[in-house]
């Protein structure tokens, strides 16, 4: 029971709480542009990159590294899109799709050179500390995962549900033309978009490299996780987004936990898997994810 | 004076939907624009408000003033910022955004003092929107979307507001309720570009009318004078003189249909 508690669900709610941020991340970006950003895992690793060089080389108190991390790669956000995306603004989505695994590659061969091949940390203050929850003992970076992560989250919900940019971000969103008739800067609200997105990635990095004990370059496939993700909650939800990062990172927790026990015939490693196969699942199911539009395109 | 002076536009760089066409919309008036299903009414709307290039067209010849400003090389922020408001074909409303979102947006470039102005004059010039308030606008009747388009367009307190066919879809008492809010916000102090098909109504109200024809103004003149001109009577209000049908006048019927529809 305590097992499962720990090392299932809070764990697996830690992970899934990354994953919904990246998620939240994509959400964002295809509502506001209609564009799949497929570069969130090098925005990811750069973000984990840029906290550790704040954080542990700067020496800058780890909250205020976080932010500030978040605030750089705000900015290469919003140039990766006035630079790449903006040009393409009215080609076809799928183009679009594909200057941003051209803007993965680039930033991620620039990551690489920036992290090289060791192994670094983020400078976080949980390290392998346990917490009591309801008499549990969990682990404290299992639990700050998933604040930190709804925390964000909720302030990125309440900015769109409130504020006035976060009103023309949603009627953007709904139709281009009529936002830019009514005086929005339809331009901005895109660079918003991916400012929003890499900054929430950047953060996911930084949760991401306080596990294991550090995060090197290659760390940055996991948000390649945020695709299922995005494909069960559907492509245009940010509350699918949210419950289906942690149902994905909670089936991967309570697989990787049971599977070796009950099914060792199925293989080592099932646990990668388990994201893939729910997606088909529900793309059998419900094609345009749970929570998803229904006329939503594929790219 | 908003002015529209030889404006040609044409789409896909190769599609001449305007030509030379010229307008005037004098401070406080209400101009009437009238013409035939395609005949470039949106389109002349369009390149007043700087929305050609979303639809890839393009002024190629002539220019559209405020004031002697040229407005044509604007964007639509920069178009509304200079005091020009719309109200979209098809009313455009943002069905997923409650009442007072739809009306926030429309202010979206306005200072709060006129956002809050702005909430009051509209809630006050339609109270049936007031109750209604946090609703999804998609809940609203046609009539109501059609307030809800008109008060977004007034949020940013424009000088001079285009309707482009505010009576489309519209049981006849709404289109008369619709006239008489037109009035009331001209008599406010906005000057009004009123595209309709419906010209008695248009006409009825306004000072001054324009008749556009495959892309260009055929006729045009005080709305008096339109009212009692014979093809207008003919072609747009359906009131044609009682006079015998005979061949000639088919005929006749036929080139002049031609050449206004
Ligand atoms: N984006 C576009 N690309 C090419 N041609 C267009 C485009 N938009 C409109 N047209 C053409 O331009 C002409 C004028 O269209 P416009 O919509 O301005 O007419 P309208 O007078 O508003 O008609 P309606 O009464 O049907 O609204 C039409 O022949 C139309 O097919
Ligand atoms: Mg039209």
């Amino acid at each position: 029971m305590t097992e499962l508690i720990s090392s299932g669900l809070v764990r697996g709610l830690g992970i899934g709480s990354t994953y919904a941020l990246l998620a939240v991340g994509f959400v964002i970006i295809y509502r506001a542009t209609g564009v799949i950003n497929f570069a969130q895992p090098a925005l990811m690793i750069l973000g984990a990159y840029a906290t550790s060089v704040l954080a542990t080389g700067a020496g800058l108190p780890f909250p205020v590294a976080v932010l500030a991390a978040m605030a750089v790669l705000a900015a290469v956000g919003m140039a990766t899109e006035r630079v790449a995306l903006r040009p393409m603004v009215g080609r076809q989505p799928f183009a679009a799709a594909m200057v941003t695994v051209g803007v993965l590659t680039v930033l991620f061969v620039v990551a690489h050179r920036l992290i090289g091949t060791q192994v670094r940390t983020v400078g976080d203050p949980w390290g392998l500390q346990r917490a009591e929850l309801f008499g549990v003992s969990v682990a404290q970076v299992d639990l700050a995962k998933i604040v930190v992560s709804m925390v964000a989250i909720g302030a990125v919900g309440l900015f769109l549900a409130r504020s006035r940019l976060g009103l023309a971000m949603r009627a953007t969103s709904m139709d281009q033309e009529v936002a830019l008739a009514q005086g929005v800067d339809v331009g901005r609200m895109f660079s918003l978009a991916w400012g929003i997105s890499a900054a929430l990635a950047a953060l996911a990095g930084m949760l991401i490299g306080t596990s294991a004990g550090g995060f090197e370059a290659i760390t940055a496939l996991v948000a390649l996780k945020a695709l299922p993700v995005v494909i069960v909650g559907g492509l245009d939800s940010i509350k699918g987004a949210v419950y289906a990062g942690l149902l994905i990172g909670v089936a991967e927790a309570l697989t990787r936990l049971y599977q070796p026990r009950y099914a060792e015939w199925l293989g080592a490693n099932v646990d990668v898997v388990v994201p893939y196969v729910i997606m088909i699942v529900v793309l059998v199911v419900r094609p345009y994810g749970l929570f998803g539009t229904r006329e939503v395109e594929r790219v | 004076m908003l002015a529209v002076n030889n404006l040609d536009v044409v789409y896909e760089d190769v599609i001449l939907v305007l030509k030379n066409v010229t307008l005037e919309v004098p401070a406080g008036a209400i101009v009437a624009l009238l013409g035939a299903n395609g005949a470039g009414k949106t389109t002349l709307l369009r390149a007043v408000t700087g929305l050609l290039d979303v639809h890839r067209g393009a002024v190629t010849r002539g220019s559209v003033t405020l004031d002697g400003q040229p407005l044509h090389h604007l964007d639509a922020p920069r178009t509304v910022a200079a005091g020009i408001g719309q109200v979209m074909e098809g009313r455009r409303i943002f069905t997923d955004l409650t009442v007072d979102e739809n009306l926030r947006i429309g202010g979206h470039a306005a200072d709060r003092a006129t956002v809050a102005a702005g909430l009051d004059r509209a809630y006050s010039l339609f109270p049936v929107l007031a109750d209604r308030r946090q609703q999804p606008a998609g809940y609203l009747s046609g009539g109501e979307q059609q307030m809800l388009a008109i008060g977004r367009a007034l949020m940013s307190q424009p000088a001079y507001l285009l309707l482009d066919e505010p009576s489309l879809g519209l049981a006849p008492r709404l289109v008369q309720h619709i006239k008489e809010l037109i009035v009331e916000i001209n008599r406010q102090g906005t000057a009004i570009l009123l595209v309709e098909q419906n010209a008695s109504m248009a006409l009825s109200i306004a000072s001054h009318g324009y008749v556009l024809e495959t892309g260009k103004v055929v006729m045009d003149g005080a709305a008096a004078e339109l009212l009692a001109n014979d093809d207008i009577r003919e072609f747009y209000l359906g009131l044609s003189e009682e006079r015998d049908l005979s061949f000639r006048d088919v005929k006749h019927y036929r080139r002049r249909k031609r050449w206004l529809s």
